[in-house]
C-alpha cells in the first residue's frame, strides 16, 4: 500500500517538491551548450585577429549574431540552474537562501539581458 | 530550529581520498568559475557595442598578464567541465557506473582537459 496522496501522485513532485524540471533543464542546456560552446570557440579560432574591426564584422553577421544570441541564453540558463544548485547546498538559513536564489536569477536574467542587447546593436548597426 | 551543535555522521573525512571525488567537486568548481567567466564575456560583447576604443580597454585588460592568466584558467575550467560534463550525460544515459569505469572515465577526462587546452592555445 502506498501512502502517497492521490494529488501527490500526479505531481510527481517528490522530496524536492519540483521533480525532474531542474535536472532536465540542466542535461538539455549542457548538450545545447555542447554545440555552441564549440562553436564559440571554433568561431573565434576563423577569425583573422581579434582587432575590433574583425569582431564587430563576426558578431554582425547573421549566422554568428542568431548563435551568439542563442549561447548568451542557453549559458545564462546552464549558469543559473547551476549557482541555484551550489546555493541551495551551502548557503544556510532559510530567509538567507531564499533572497541568495532570487538574486542569483535576477543576476542571470540581466546577464543574458546585457549580452542580449549588446549583440542587436552590432547586428542592427547602431552605429558601432 | 537550532541544529548547531548536534552530532553529524562521518562524512567525506573518513575515506581515502579517491580520483573519482576529486572531479566531482572540480565540476562544481569549474562550473562556479564558468559563471564568473560568463560575467566577462558579456563585458566583452559589450565593450564592443561601445565602440571601438572601449573594445580597445577591454582586450589591453585582459592582455595583460592577469588577464592571460584568467583566460588560460578559464579555458582549462571550461574544457573540463565540457569533458566531465560529457561523462555526466554518460551516466544519466544508464552506462559506466562499474567503479573500475568511473576511475577509467576520470582519467580520460583529465587527459582530454590537458590535451583541448593545450590545442586551443597552440592554434590560437
Amino acid at each position: 500500500m502506498s501512502m502517497r496522496t492521490p494529488l501527490g501522485k500526479v505531481l510527481g513532485a517528490g522530496s524536492a517538491k519540483d521533480g525532474t524540471a531542474h535536472w532536465w533543464a540542466q542535461r538539455v542546456t549542457a548538450a545545447a551548450l555542447l554545440v555552441l560552446g564549440a562553436w564559440f570557440l571554433w568561431s573565434l579560432l576563423q577569425l583573422d585577429s581579434l582587432d575590433y574591426a574583425d569582431f564587430v564584422s563576426w558578431i554582425g553577421a547573421p549566422f554568428s549574431s542568431v548563435m551568439l544570441l542563442l549561447l548568451a541564453v542557453t549559458l545564462s540558463y546552464h549558469s543559473s540552474l547551476g549557482v541555484q544548485v551550489v546555493i541551495e547546498d551551502y548557503v544556510q538559513g532559510s530567509m538567507t537562501k531564499v533572497i541568495s536564489l532570487i538574486l542569483n536569477k535576477f543576476f542571470h536574467y540581466f546577464l543574458a539581458a546585457a549580452a542580449l542587447v549588446a549583440v542587436l546593436r552590432i547586428a542592427l548597426g547602431d552605429g558601432a | 530550529m537550532n541544529n548547531a551543535g548536534r552530532p553529524l555522521s562521518p562524512h567525506l573525512t573518513v575515506y581515502r581520498w579517491p580520483i573519482t571525488m576529486t572531479l566531482s567537486i572540480l565540476h562544481r568548481m569549474s562550473g562556479v568559475a564558468l559563471s564568473a567567466g560568463l560575467i566577462v564575456l558579456v563585458l566583452w560583447l559589450d565593450s564592443a557595442a561601445r565602440g571601438a576604443n572601449s573594445y580597445r580597454d577591454f582586450t589591453d585588460l585582459m592582455q595583460s598578464a592577469l588577464g592571460r592568466l584568467l583566460l588560460v584558467a578559464w579555458s582549462f575550467a571550461f574544457f573540463f567541465h565540457l569533458a566531465n560534463g560529457v561523462r555526466h550525460l554518460v551516466w544519466d544515459a544508464g552506462y559506466g557506473f562499474e567503479k573500475h569505469q568511473a576511475r577509467v572515465s576520470a582519467w580520460f577526462v583529465i587527459i582530454a582537459t590537458i590535451l583541448l587546452t593545450a590545442a586551443y592555445w597552440l592554434a590560437l
